[in-house]
């Protein structure tokens, strides 16, 4: 039974297999749109945010992880001692997730029967910081160093042998908070995963303030109406980052192979490398006159799909779906959204395709280094 | 002299001479006197004086910035005691590091330091979120959220840096990991996308010597050079800029109208 149980929870953490199931489920429980709404309601997605639904997520998350304790393969992930902050971050992240939308969800019931949101106490209800703040951040302050103090006796920080650089450990992790951008590695060239993705994250996440012009909902918890922004927000952050860091984490052994949880991490796995570049499959597999020499008519496949699909979405639904959106931001901020918004779809996308037809590289230009 | 008020212990301290030297007023118990307190307090003068109800509620700001910086605090303390113990060089840092567990008396420095870290990351990215589902990057606050995305930036970097400093195993590969992408970059990695067009005539610019990631790690792989480096960044360089910009972010938080608040 619970070898069952195990072998099912491995097949069910494949990429494939969890990352879809992921995307399917994540518009219905933080729903962007009305229709979604709808769902969500109907499905009872909504009770999520209720006392009950908390408790339920947080005994899921407990069980799962209590089986991976007793698990001899998967404990011996979860108990090294860098993996600890790992397990805080999914309780935490969890935890703050149900309390901002179980809040947002109460100040739109109140907003809706016409109430003041909980946040908003009037102009002249003021308190003083001492002492009223000052006591507050002492007990976050003192907790927090108990916190620490007991988590610095019980677990000493790991070290292992003396740096050796001709002896490379296998697989070689980077610190688990960039985990998601060495899950990315393997999807990405390095210059994509490790330096163009980056970048536009911190670019995405400062420019947000300035493309996001709805100025409802500052200052309190709300859903109802800044729903899109805030499931654009959470995909972000909760599927392609923190999950691609306990993908990485949890996932990821020997030579960067996928291994279930409770699978063992054996070096002898070996997966066949069958990955085609897009113009292989374009000048060898359909057209079968072979490669063209010159990279630019080899690749000429490739590049235009990738001008088509940063290029063509922009002006089509300038024109139909986002009218009101480029008239709100004027043409500059409006690219700049779909720009971001298209390159963040794109790491799914190349998921799937790798997935499916085993792409490796849409274009494919070794030469100079480019290969998206 | 005893008999001139009914006084308590504390209520004479506040009264004392050196009280009133430090803190210049008494023992806060009035209205008046709390609020000079923090007024004239210059770290409780991070605060205003009063604050609307919702902002002083857990529930509201999760205290995560609060704690992201108390963390920074301790970071920089455990940091600065482990100094002392530390010599960034290949010969010392791993022995160094192995003496800090099992000579020095107490020492649960490197553990305060590297746990610690791990929780200002969570911490960071914690704050982040709230500060994103309280809508509180909307202006006039959208300065503070960009100024706040270069410090988890530079959370990540602190991090980073540091991990390299035990010189083990885990430190030296994870590092060769990142590292290795900054090979990477386009036009300033030796093998990134355009590198090969600067150029001047047969002679490359950008080359294994030359590009980012060698000025990165002082070297073409990661050894003496490397270490010293990420020891300077991780010590001195960038918990220097990270103060500058918490000074810009405190500040800021005040003069964009304080936490933000139902409009
Ligand atoms: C190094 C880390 C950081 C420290 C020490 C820090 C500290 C603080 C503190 C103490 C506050 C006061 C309110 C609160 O505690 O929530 C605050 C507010 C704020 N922080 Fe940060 N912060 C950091 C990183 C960030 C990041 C990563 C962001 C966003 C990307 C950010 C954006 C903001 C904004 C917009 C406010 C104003 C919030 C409001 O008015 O409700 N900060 N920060």
């Amino acid at each position: 039974m619970l070898d069952g149980i195990k072998a099912f929870l491995d097949i069910l953490s494949k990429p494939q297999i969890s990352f879809t199931l992921i995307i399917f489920i994540f518009p219905f429980v933080i729903p962007p749109t009305m229709w979604f709404e709808k769902w969500h309601r109907k499905l009872g997605l909504h009770l999520l945010w209720t006392r009950k639904g908390g408790l339920y997520m947080f005994a899921f998350i407990t069980i799962i992880l209590l089986l991976g304790f007793f698990d001899e393969n998967f404990g011996k992930i979860l108990g090294k001692p860098d993996n600890v902050p790992i397990i805080i971050l999914i309780y935490s992240v969890f935890f703050f997730l149900w309390l901002s939308m179980s809040s947002a969800y109460k100040n739109d019931e109140r907003m809706a029967r016409g109430e003041k949101v909980e946040e908003d106490y009037g102009p002249d209800e003021k308190v003083l910081v001492w002492p009223d703040l000052v006591y507050i951040e002492m007990i976050a302050l003192i907790l927090m160093t108990v916190f620490l103090l007991v988590w610095s006796i019980g677990l000493p920080a790991p070290l292992e042998e003396a740096a050796n650089p001709s002896l490379s450990p296998n697989p070689a992790k980077a610190p688990w908070y960039f985990l998601g951008l060495q899950e990315m590695l393997v999807y990405f060239d390095p210059w994509l995963a490790g330096v163009i993705f980056p970048t536009l994250i911190i670019v995405g996440l400062m420019a947000l303030p300035y493309v996001d012009d709805n100025p409802k909902a500052s200052g309190y918890y709300s859903f109802a109406n800044r729903r899109a922004s805030i499931f654009i927000f959470l995909f972000g952050f909760l599927t392609l980052w923190v999950f691609l860091i306990v993908v990485g984490t949890f996932f990821r052994g020997p030579n960067w192979n996928f291994f279930g949880p409770f699978e063992e991490w054996s070096v002898a796995k070996v997966v066949p490398l069958t990955n085609v570049n897009l113009s292989e499959y374009v000048w060898v597999k359909m057209l079968r006159i072979g490669l063209p020499s010159h990279p630019l008519v080899r690749e000429v496949v490739g590049i235009v799909i990738v001008v088509l699909y940063f290029g063509l979405p922009p002006v089509i639904l300038a024109r139909g779906k986002l009218r009101g959106l480029v008239e709100r931001l004027g043409a500059t901020r409006y690219a700049l959204v779909i720009f971001l918004a298209l390159s963040m779809m794109a790491l799914p996308i190349k998921m799937y395709l790798r997935w499916t037809i085993n792409l490796k590289y849409i274009i494919a230009i070794p030469e100079s280094f480019f290969n998206i | 002299m005893a008999d001139k008020k009914k006084t308590g212990l504390l209520a004479s301290i506040g009264d004392s001479q050196i009280w009133k030297s430090i803190f210049r007023t008494g023992v806060p118990v009035t209205r008046r006197q709390r609020m000079m307190g923090v007024l004239n307090s210059v770290f409780l003068h991070l605060h205003p004086v009063r604050l609307p109800k919702h902002a002083v509620k857990l529930k509201y700001t999760w205290c995560m910035g609060g704690l992201s910086f108390f963390l920074f605090l301790v970071l920089t303390i455990s940091g600065i005691l482990l100094m002392f113990y530390y010599r960034p060089t290949v010969e010392y840092a791993y022995t160094d590091i192995m003496d800090l567990s099992e000579q020095v008396p107490l020492g649960i420095m490197r553990e305060i330091h590297r746990w610690g870290a791990h929780a200002m990351v969570i911490a960071v990215w914690l704050h982040m979120f709230r500060v994103f589902m309280t809508g509180s990057y909307k202006p006039p606050r959208e300065f503070n959220w960009a100024v706040g995305v270069i410090m988890l930036f530079l959370t990540l970097l602190l991090s980073f840096t540091g991990y390299l400093l035990p010189w083990d195993q885990l430190a030296i590969w994870a590092i060769t990991v990142g590292a290795n992408m900054a090979r990477a970059t386009p036009f300033l990695g030796h093998e990134g996308p355009g590198a090969s067009l600067l150029a001047i005539g047969d002679i490359n610019l950008v080359s294994m010597t030359s590009d980012i990631r060698f000025a990165l790690l002082g070297g073409r792989f990661v050894g003496e050079g490397a270490l010293l480096r990420f020891y300077v960044l991780h010590c001195v360089g960038l918990p220097f800029i990270i103060a500058i910009l918490m000074a810009v972010h405190f500040w800021r938080v005040r003069k964009d109208g304080g936490i933000s608040t139902p409009v």
